[in-house]
């Protein structure tokens, strides 16, 4: 089934963190055996924060392959001198947990040729790269994800995040939404619903030279996107084409340094309640989860079919 | 389970062959048997006095709790219930089989009042989607926008909606009438059986697509027509009908209901073999 829910604050910054964990813990019905938050927050803009696992969470439920612990710390060993090849300087380094690690780091070369280099390290994965982005995704529902990496107390702009019910891929981190849209720096997607063309995409995808981590059908989005922006079109055009471009069912945000865009596919199939005033958008697949920020009563409503919609901050 | 025996005595339909036999024991025919009327209990119903009014602050309760509480209010008597705070909870107010005023101050979430049959609901909010799923009888008033799925399957009564509503309103509607102020999205009266709708404003692609019976009256534009569904003449009655029901729905009151398109089943897709077109056309 799986939840998803997004906000945008405009012309201001809060607590996103807190705020998507009580809209992504409603939704946690739809679906606890994962949880992802993709939150853009307030930094100088100078460095690049990259997110990024060396390992599964082998925890209770889990579909990964138990490893040994020290493995880890031989493919963080091969990051960092990867990063010294590619010329990236490491400003700050943060390991919350043994598999997950968060870099701040300098670096002005071309994105996918970084990407590519740091993620042929078998059991490497960048989660996120951007210079406002971080993604963050584990097992267990919103709360529980939310407490593990202290999100609570992070402050930006807009954020989007997913609750997810594991059906056609794993219950691990790298099936877990939010996607990052690589090799784009702050770009992240969440989806719900079921892409039926996902393979015939990949194979076109992947002949381009894009690349996919998980065989999970909503990271084909994200490849999507990032592939229709490459080639010059906006991320408005891009959405658009996607509801052709992509088959079945599905609604998904999107969201980029400094916007957040929604889109539903032509059957309307999969629900979004949506909350627009003049310095917040909030929306989610139910309406529990905008209450949960905004409990007053307020004025929502249904996106019509084929609509997409992004707003900036 | 109604046992099986040949009759004696034959109905139009025995007549024309197609069957001959009757049902016996515990019919829904005995059961409601006006003679009998003193000994009938409908499960789930009770006397209420519309003049006993009361509020319920439902913030902190789960839907269960929350229904479990309408119950026991109506069982000592209360005929108007106000919920407080319904905060887009999902599936309140479900199940009423009686008469009742129920006014929810705020906005439901998915499956609000399904199932039921009887009351009046007044909505002061957004519902969420399939509200009103399965209504048998009664009447309910949506001030806000609503989800998808409006009205799925319901089989009788007014369901009203004076905002927008979603995709798929009136899915399977087997009768009742579903009246929207606003604009519907695509699928709109998806493979309708009976009963009305009605949207005073625009409507998405696919209207009444595989309706098998039943009518859409349209006021704004349509996005496209569904398969079998097809453009039929307003009639003078047609009109006389939409204002009364639009003057009931306390919406709409001034709307030019001549210039409606009136859309019904093309019945291309009808499929039934020649020996039971009439049991078919019965059981929708």
């Amino acid at each position: 089934m799986c939840g998803i829910a997004g906000l945008i604050h405009r012309g201001n910054t809060s607590k996103v963190g807190f705020e998507l964990q009580g809209m992504l813990q409603a939704l946690k019905h739809r679906g606890e055996d994962s949880t992802g938050y993709a939150l853009y927050g307030k930094t100088d803009g100078q460095n690049f924060i990259m997110r990024f696992k060396v390992g599964e969470n082998v925890g209770e439920g889990s579909t990964s392959v138990m490893e040994d612990v020290s493995v880890y710390d031989e493919r963080k060993k091969i990051v960092d001198g990867y990063l010294k090849d590619l010329g990236a300087t490491i400003v700050k380094e943060e390991r919350t947990l043994p598999y997950s690690l968060r870099y701040e780091i300098q670096y002005d070369k071309d994105l996918m040729e970084f990407s590519q280099k740091i993620e042929s390290v078998p059991g490497v994965e960048i989660l996120s790269m951007g210079k406002s982005l971080e993604v963050i995704k584990d097992l267990g529902n919103a709360e529980a994800v939310c407490k593990r990496y202290s999100l609570d107390k992070v402050e930006g702009t807009h954020a989007i995040g997913h609750a997810r019910m594991a059906t056609e891929s794993g219950v691990d981190i790298k099936s877990a939404h939010p996607f990052w849209g690589y090799p784009f720096s702050d770009v992240s997607v969440v989806h719900n619903g079921q892409l039926t063309n996902y393979w015939n995409n990949r194979r076109v995808l992947e002949n381009k030279g894009m690349r996919f981590m998980s065989e999970c059908d909503s990271e084909l989005i994200a490849v999507y996107l990032a592939e229709k922006m490459r080639n010059g079109a906006t991320l408005e055009e891009g959405m658009k084409e996607s509801l052709m471009g992509l088959d079945g069912v599905f609604t998904y945000f999107v969201a980029t340094k400094d916007s957040l865009g929604m889109a539903k596919d032509t059957m309307a199939a999969k629900p979004l309640v949506l909350y627009e005033s003049d310095d917040l958008v909030a929306m989610g697949s139910e309406e529990i989860a905008i209450r949960s920020i905004l409990p007053q009563e307020i004025d929502t409503y249904d996106p019509f079919d084929g609509m997409v919609k992004v707003w900036q901050i | 389970m109604a046992n099986l025996k040949t009759g004696e005595k034959k109905t139009k339909a025995q007549s024309m062959g197609l069957h001959t036999e009757v049902l016996t024991g515990k019919t829904q025919q005995k059961f409601f048997n006006p003679d009998e009327a003193e000994n009938f209990y409908y499960f789930g119903t009770y006397d209420v006095d519309f003049n006993k009014r009361t509020e319920i602050d439902v913030k902190d309760m789960e839907c269960r709790e929350a229904n479990k509480k309408i119950d026991d209010l109506m069982k000592e008597g209360y005929g108007t219930i106000v919920i407080k705070n319904p905060q887009g909870k999902h599936s309140l107010g479900v199940g009423i089989l009686n008469k009742l005023n129920l006014i929810f101050e705020g906005s439901l979430g998915y499956f609000g009042v399904g199932s039921m049959d009887g009351p009046i609901v007044r909505i002061n909010g957004r519902v969420g989607w399939s509200c009103a799923e399965n209504m048998m009888a009664g009447k309910v008033v949506i001030e806000k926008n609503a989800g998808s799925c409006f009205g799925a399957a319901i089989r009788g009564g007014d369901l009203i909606c004076k905002g927008s509503v979603g995709a798929r309103t009136g899915i399977d509607q087997k009768g009742g009438t579903i009246i929207i102020g606003g604009d519907a999205g695509a699928f709109t009266g998806f493979m309708m059986q009976r009963g009305r709708i009605i949207i005073l404003g625009d409507v998405g692609i696919n209207l009444g697509d595989s309706m098998y019976d039943g009518t859409i009256f349209v006021g704004g534009k349509i996005g496209s027509f569904g398969s079998d569904a097809v453009e039929a003449e307003l009639t003078d009655s047609d009109q006389d009908w939409l204002k009364r029901k639009l003057k009931v729905a306390e919406i709409g009151e001034n709307f030019d209901v001549s210039k409606m398109t009136k859309v019904v089943a093309g019945k291309k897709l009808w499929n039934y073999d020649a020996l039971e077109p009439t049991e078919k056309k019965g059981a929708i």
